[in-house]
């Protein structure tokens, strides 16, 4: 990428970013809360695109982290007393790294196809354990009755409970995910995992760790999973089951497809126009599962590289050379069909 | 535990083990050939499911029921490879984990517009609805063991067909060196519409044929789709043989788990899945690779 673009992309960043703060005062609470929920599954779907993108590991179990995390949020708040930020928020991103840390070192033993299986087997591993026992309300879920404050010395500094601030610290959290990403990608770590998706022998043969290099993208793709997670639970007041769900998983893929796979912001504009499509859709029909079935089966037909594609029918010429008409993201060991 | 209990046990885990054969036998099988992963597949095993009680309180007669439901999903599966999965041939996984994805949303939402979301339960067919007293106070259910016998037959087929005939030998090549077999002449477009035709129809099989013994629900299929790959996971991808061994494994584990540890027995499975893993990333009869 050239000097031209870069400075281009910073400047639409910036206007971006410009946009998100104004946003809450010019339009009503309701698109203010969407936006946050898009935000959070943006989040999800950019920590998602680490591994799937970025490291060509189809995970199905990042559904399960995310839930993961809200439930830890819904422990460790206590009754009807706010949940402490300080700690609570480390504790949920811990614990997820934690799962992502056991899940991805018996996962990463396999690869291509059995990767997605035993990825998605531990996945509903978790589910089932939410689900089945007691000690977080079972099938029910729990509620979170209060969202979590930052306090220091009793002195409040600020409450998510209040929707302008939750706002806020969601859009925090985006940009904060957006920083690491950006900086993982392009550092020697990132060209390394990036290496492991196209080539893995050769990169073995160099000297790479490749099992610890897709580890450690696992382990923070899954922490910041959790991090969305974490905010989801918030936002929404309950957990439920559900949460941890793989098709949880599936839709945030799905927004990973929609905004492109090689590009970190990408992910976000596929949250964007996911979500905006099924909120068109709730509103206009009771069978809108069968519509986004349909729009799904039809982008990954028409549009193997995402919304990208269509960039240089939009813009006529663009800055940056056309993105591979096919990625070949997975296409490692596994298909030897 | 006294005997008869054990006995009993066992034939459970038996059947359910017979049930999960079947299903991920199709699930391998298409992967197997056609070199593809589909997560509809717990859809079409719910939809077989479905089918069977439609057919069957329409009609009257299981025995309808299960043939029919089987030839629709077959039919079902044969356009969506014509119409759907042809096109995912060379793509990347990502590609077909979401296609199939977004066919599962579809089935589930044909589903609810078709049959609703109540739970339903089907009689079984009348001569196969008694039971069979084995001690005092314990008796078994006759149509448990014939679905037993049920997918003893379909197995047996399976094997034969893939061992000891012409199809069978396509199939095998097919999976073995796809490249060299197309080169033999081996019409690939047909062979895998037909594979994965079967496949589907393997999973509805299996649903219908649960029908009478468990309650046809909307999420029946999720949970199946997980069983199968956990099952395919041990048993080695593409290894129909691998498929048997660890369906038995898992209705084994499944069965007992809840009898003596029932406080844990959703999580054992799992914890076997890991234990295999470790000793052997590919399945207990994968083929090892890189």
């Amino acid at each position: 990428m050239n000097m031209q673009s870069d400075r281009q992309w910073w400047f639409i960043g910036a206007v971006c970013l410009a946009a998100a703060i104004a946003l809450p005062f010019l339009v009503p609470a309701y698109y203010a809360q969407f936006a946050a929920k898009v935000f959070i599954m943006g989040i999800l779907a950019m920590a998602l695109n680490l591994v799937v993108g970025h490291g060509g590991l189809v995970s199905l179990c990042h559904g399960a982290f995310f839930g993961l995390s809200g439930y830890v949020l819904a422990l460790a708040t206590p009754g009807y007393d706010p949940a402490a930020l300080w700690w609570t928020l480390p504790l949920a991103l811990l614990v997820t790294a934690f799962a992502a840390l056991i899940i991805g070192a018996l996962a990463l033993r396999t690869r291509g196809i059995y990767f997605i299986m035993v990825t998605l087997a531990f996945g509903e591993m978790l589910f089932f354990l939410f689900f089945d026992n007691q000690f977080a309300g079972g099938s029910d879920g729990m509620f979170i009755n209060t969202k979590p404050e930052l306090a220091i010395a009793g002195y409040q500094l600020f409450d998510l409970d209040k929707p302008i601030t939750f706002y806020f610290a969601v859009l925090a959290a985006l940009v904060v995910t957006i920083a690491v990403l950006s900086m993982l990608v392009r550092s020697p770590f990132g060209h390394a995992l990036a290496a492991t998706r196209d080539n893995e022998r050769r990169v073995r043969a160099l000297g790479f760790p490749v099992f610890q290099i897709r580890l450690t993208a696992f382990v923070i793709s899954g922490a910041l999973a959790g991090l969305a997670g974490y905010f989801a639970a918030a936002q929404f007041g309950f957990v439920v089951p559900q949460m941890l769900g793989w098709h949880v998983s599936a839709t945030a893929l799905v927004m990973v497809l929609i905004g492109g796979l090689r590009s970190v912001t990408g992910p976000l504009l596929g949250a964007l126009v996911l979500l905006g499509l099924e909120e068109v859709l709730k509103a206009t029909t009771e069978y809108w599962k069968l519509i986004e079935g349909i729009v799904v089966i039809v982008l990954v037909i028409a549009m193997p590289s995402g919304l990208r594609q269509l960039l240089p029918h939009v813009l006529g010429r663009t800055t940056k050379p056309a993105p591979p008409a096919k990625s070949e993201a997975t296409q490692g060991g596994g298909a030897h069909g | 535990m006294d005997l008869a209990t054990f006995g009993v046990q066992l034939l459970n885990a038996i059947q359910y083990g017979m049930v999960l054969f079947l299903v991920a036998s199709g699930l391998t099988l298409v992967f197997g050939i056609l070199g593809i992963i589909n997560l509809a597949h717990g859809a079409f095993y719910m939809i077989g499911a479905y089918l069977a009680y439609w057919i069957a309180t329409y009609t009257g007669n299981f025995g309808i029921a299960l043939l029919g439901s089987v030839v629709i999903a077959f039919g079902i599966g044969w356009l969506m490879e014509a119409f759907l999965v042809k096109r995912l041939y060379g793509r990347d996984h990502l590609a077909q984990v979401l296609l199939t994805f977004g066919v599962i949303l579809v089935l589930d939402e044909l589903r609810q517009l078709l049959f609703g979301k109540d739970v339903h339960s089907v009689p079984p067919p009348a001569w196969l609805s008694g039971t069979i007293q084995l001690t005092d106070n314990l008796s078994y259910s006759i149509y448990r063991l014939a679905i037993c016998a049920f997918c003893l037959i379909v197995a047996a087929i399976i094997f034969y067909v893939i061992r000891y005939t012409k199809i069978g030998m396509i199939v095998r090549a097919g999976a073995e060196n796809r490249e060299m077999t197309r080169v033999l002449g081996i019409r690939f477009d047909v062979v895998n519409r037909y594979v994965f035709a079967v496949g589907i129809a393997l999973a509805a099989f299996g649903g219908a044929v649960v029908a009478p013994i468990s309650t046809v629900f909307p999420g029946m299929g999720d949970g199946m789709l997980i069983l199968s790959f956990v099952v395919v996971v041990l048993g080695g991808l593409g290894s129909i043989a691998g498929a048997l061994i660890g369906a038995l494994l898992i209705g084994l584990t499944d069965t007992f788990g809840k009898v003596f540890f029932p406080g844990v027995a959703s999580i054992l499975i799992y914890v076997l899945m890991a234990a295999v893993l470790i000793w052997r990333p590919n399945g207990i009869l994968g083929r090892r690779e890189i």
